[in-house]
């Protein structure tokens, strides 16, 4: 091998991304004695896991004894709208309860129920109570569990250390990375036998959004310009209960705890509008009038549940139709109120994190006054199509495992799925990950021309002397993105943002960086852009080819689901490897699912 | 729209200086706004750490008029009138501007003795919430390291950081020492290779927890009682004199595999 004219660190198996799902699977490879790196473009512990609030998802039957896998898997299935890879939905379902009881193996502290057991909550989507949680903070829990569990296993971490691009062999396999490190920006290079993405989500592309600076889709990105395939990109998920107001935290999640928790949505004219947008697919499972909703909240017997925990796609479309109608609140959004149900004491103990985001940044009194919400961008679906079993990409020896993989929530996911996603197949990649190493495959080679290129590419914004801000063509980006291929989308608006995401490939062409390498965050910007209009390219095409509405994809004019469009992906791939290379979008058929499953969705319909 | 000037401090290592920027302030901005505003429009290269920008992740943490605050988590309007000034944490060397390095408090992390839980029943443990609840208020801890910033051990003694954990730490052990399954005994280690003995309860750490954590009263105060009573309790010191133990000690807990 050629001696790295940078910092060179070579692994069985590397790791990118410091969230849930990397972590998870750090600890799987660390256990079968296999050396492991793990890159994060932030600090230990303060990936976007770190913000979840209300729970993960896992059928343990703690607070509700019929619970079980096979309803969970027909509610994460009816939630995606069918367009699931229906085998992971299975193994999601089947394995989250070892993986959340597994946690507090390594320390996690959930909230328990009277007998002692885990406490579970009620969230949209999901028939029974399910979530478990530590009051309305269970992603810094399952990350701070985690990240503990990772150091005492001495594993290498490498912070504020941001991922360029993949490396392969001669042969096309994954064999390492070029990074740089953030706080000198230096390069670093990693070979490695199998590089696992577990890089997180894209919703920094769009202007208001729950998501953290880190959610570019660096991931995504660079799981495509390797030869992966990228599927779903259109079902982006618009939270329904983001802050509006102060403008400053417009996108701030708000959890669907407090709607689990009694709280309800209401419009300017104090109805409670969720009644009137009852999808007949959840009909049966819902309650008719606020009475019976009512009743629910005491007795789950006593009625159905009420439509405000409808899956969050539902809840979204309808706020933003009642926003558009006239009867929104002063901000645009309309108003969650949790304090006329419940008491002060029961919103400050289930709920503290929301009570205190609102006094602090709002001035709003949560136990008194309702909030004011709208739908934020915040989780995307789509990501890289993968084996369910054993998280593989089409690349040899690439591993995708987390909201960076594609098929697992189909066209909507349901809250507290995610977190247990992270582990579920961050393990299975973990696990797979080390049996291709123990197996004898790897890398032939590296190939030290995909370093060079990467590192001039990152380093072309600083011999450009008049080019454009970063930060210019970032806002200019999420304006366009929010404003076209937003929560409800029109064809006329995505061919426009797809002929303008030509421009944008132009403008980041031709940035300038001011200032030196060391923690320059322009310059860093600059290296997320390439990622940023990566994915919002597919999420445009997809939205352009997907003429249907499905989940977190709402065409205005083309309304409703289409039987055909319900059988298959759309799949994306990037031709010659480069960042602005032509995408080529085709229809993926859906796995053909066995018939003891399909029993399972038609129960209780 | 108002106006506003901030004093920043811009440099690294080898020194650096205030620099003042007139920027525009619109209603309800906390100061990670006006700093995301510098870089956006004067200086796109002004080093700032922040991630969730909602109190949830302690990235932003810096000193804004002397004081640690999260910057995410402070309202400019609740700021006294005119200049604000803001500073990186005092206690960490400086990589850049307001970025610190905090690798101090990953190499303390690093030496915490893991959990060390009995086989896990086949339906999961049983623990009960009034027991829980103890730990759980330390692990609302969101390592912003403020309170290791303000901690008078080391904000002026450098040379002390090879001692002490200090408060973020101690909430850790204070909540391994509470929780209902860990089987190690880290009292001895906490006294003697981490520096309990340092703290002289100033509560400076707890007044500036963002969490709001009572990180002096319930974690350090009731685990420095816990230490006094292993170190002095004479069965105790009998059984390290005559080299038997009841329970492992700290340095071999260090050890111990996790499950």
């Amino acid at each position: 091998m050629t001696t790295s004219p940078y910092e060179h660190h070579e692994y069985d198996v590397l790791i990118i991304g410091a969230g849930g799902a990397g972590l998870r699977a750090a600890i799987e490879a660390k256990q079968r004695g296999l050396s492991v790196g793990i890159v994060t473009k932030s600090l230990l512990g303060k990936a976007h896991t770190v913000m979840a609030e209300g729970g993960m998802a896992a059928a343990m039957g703690n607070v509700s004894s019929e619970d079980n896998w096979r309803v969970h898997f027909r509610d994460t299935m009816r939630g995606g709208k069918m367009l699931n890879n229906y085998r992971m939905a299975e193994l999601h379902a089947k394995e989250s309860p070892d993986r959340v009881r597994e946690l507090e193996q390594w320390g996690a502290l959930f909230d328990r129920t009277k007998d002692g057991r885990i406490l579970q909550r009620d969230f949209g989507g999901h028939r029974y109570a399910r979530l478990a949680h530590v009051g309305d903070r269970t992603g810094l829990e399952l990350i701070r569990t985690l990240q503990q569990k990772v150091v005492s296993m001495g594993t290498d971490v490498y912070m504020e250390c941001k991922v360029l691009q993949l490396v392969h062999d001669e042969s096309g396999r994954v064999a390492g990375a070029v990074a740089y490190w953030r706080p000198t920006g230096e390069f670093v290079t990693f070979a490695a036998k199998t590089i696992i993405l577990a890089s997180g989500g894209v919703g920094k592309s769009w202007k208001f959004t729950s998501n953290s600076w880190e959610s570019t889709g660096d991931g995504h990105a660079m799981a495509l310009w390797a030869g992966a395939e990228l599927i779903d990109m259109e079902c982006i998920q618009f939270h329904p209960t983001g802050m509006v107001w102060p403008l400053s935290v417009r996108g701030l999640l708000v959890t669907e705890g407090v709607r689990g928790d009694g709280g309800v949505l209401r419009n300017s004219e104090g109805e409670r509008f969720m009644f009137n947008y009852v999808a007949d697919m959840f009909r049966a499972e819902t309650a008719e009038s606020e009475e019976e909703g009512d009743r629910w909240y005491d007795d789950h017997n006593a009625g159905r549940r009420p439509p405000e925990l409808l899956p969050r796609d539902e809840v979204a479309r309808a706020i933003n139709a009642e926003v558009k109608a006239g009867r929104g609140s002063p901000h645009g959004g309309v108003y969650l109120d949790i304090g006329t149900r419940r008491t002060a004491e029961y919103i400050r103990r289930r709920l503290p994190s929301m009570y205190h985001q609102f006094m602090e940044l709002a001035g709003v009194d949560i136990t008194r006054e309702a909030m004011e919400i709208g739908p934020t961008c915040h989780y995307i679906m789509g990501g890289v199509k993968v084996d369910a079993d054993t998280a593989a990409t089409k690349v040899p020896g690439l591993y995708a495992a987390g909201e960076v993989a594609g098929g697992m929530h189909g066209a909507n996911r349901l809250g507290g799925n995610s977190l247990s996603d992270l582990v579920v197949f961050g393990r299975r990649a973990g696990m797979a990950a080390s049996d291709y190493v123990e197996g004898g495959s790897g890398p032939s080679g590296f190939d030290w021309g995909e370093v060079e290129s990467a590192v001039a590419r990152a380093l072309a914004p600083f011999e450009n002397e008049n080019g454009e801000n970063p930060y210019d063509i970032q806002r200019d980006l999420q304006e366009m993105m929010q404003a076209n291929v937003g929560i409800i989308r029109t064809g006329d608006e995505i061919e426009f943002a797809i002929t303008e995401l030509e421009t944008f490939t132009e403008r980041v062409k031709n940035i300038s960086v001011k200032g030196g390498r060391a923690y320059n965050p322009g310059w860093n910007l600059a290296t997320d852009l390439p990622s940023m209009l990566t994915v919002s390219k597919c999420t445009s095409r997809g939205a352009r080819e997907r003429k249907e509405s499905r989940g977190g994809h709402t065409r205005e004019d083309f309304p409703k689901a289409s039987a055909e469009y319900g059988t298959f992906n759309l799949a994306h791939t990037i031709a010659g490897g480069t960042w602005d290379g032509e995408i080529t979008t085709e229809r993926s058929p859906l796995l053909t699912m066995p018939d003891e499953l399909k029993a399972l969705l038609e129960e209780g319909k | 729209m108002a106006e506003v000037t901030m004093r920043v401090w811009r440099g690294d290592a080898s020194g650096g200086d205030f620099e003042n920027y007139t920027v525009t302030q619109n209603e309800g901005e906390v100061v990670l706004d006006v700093i995301h505003r510098i870089q956006a429009t004067e200086a796109p290269d002004l080093a700032c750490r922040w991630n969730c920008k909602a109190g949830k992740c302690g990235s932003c943490a810096a000193e804004i008029n002397g004081k640690p605050r999260l910057m995410c988590m402070t309202r400019m309007d609740d700021l006294p009138e005119g200049t604000v000034t803001v500073t990186p944490m005092k206690t960490f060397p400086i990589i850049r501007d307001l970025v610190t390095d905090v690798s101090f408090n990953f190499a303390m992390a690093e030496r915490v003795p893991a959990l060390l839980p009995p086989p896990m029943p086949e339906d999961g443990y049983r623990m009960f919430q009034e027991d829980v609840e103890r730990g759980q208020e330390f692990r609302k801890c969101i390592e912003c390291f403020m309170c290791q910033d303000v901690c008078h051990v080391i904000r002026d003694h450098e040379e002390n950081k090879q001692y002490y954990a200090g408060p973020r730490f101690f909430i850790r052990y204070a909540e391994l020492e509470m929780h209902p399954l860990d089987q190690n005994d880290r009292r001895e280690y906490v006294r003697e290779e981490m520096g309990l003995g340092y703290c002289n309860i100033t509560k400076c750490c707890t007044e500036v927890c963002p969490e709001h954590i009572k990180i002096t009263d319930n974690a350090i105060i009731p685990l420095k009682e816990r230490v006094v009573d292993a170190h002095y309790d004479p069965v105790a010191w009998l059984g390290r004199k005559i080299g038997r133990r009841t329970k492992r000690s700290a340095t071999e807990a260090g050890v111990q595999p996790a499950p």
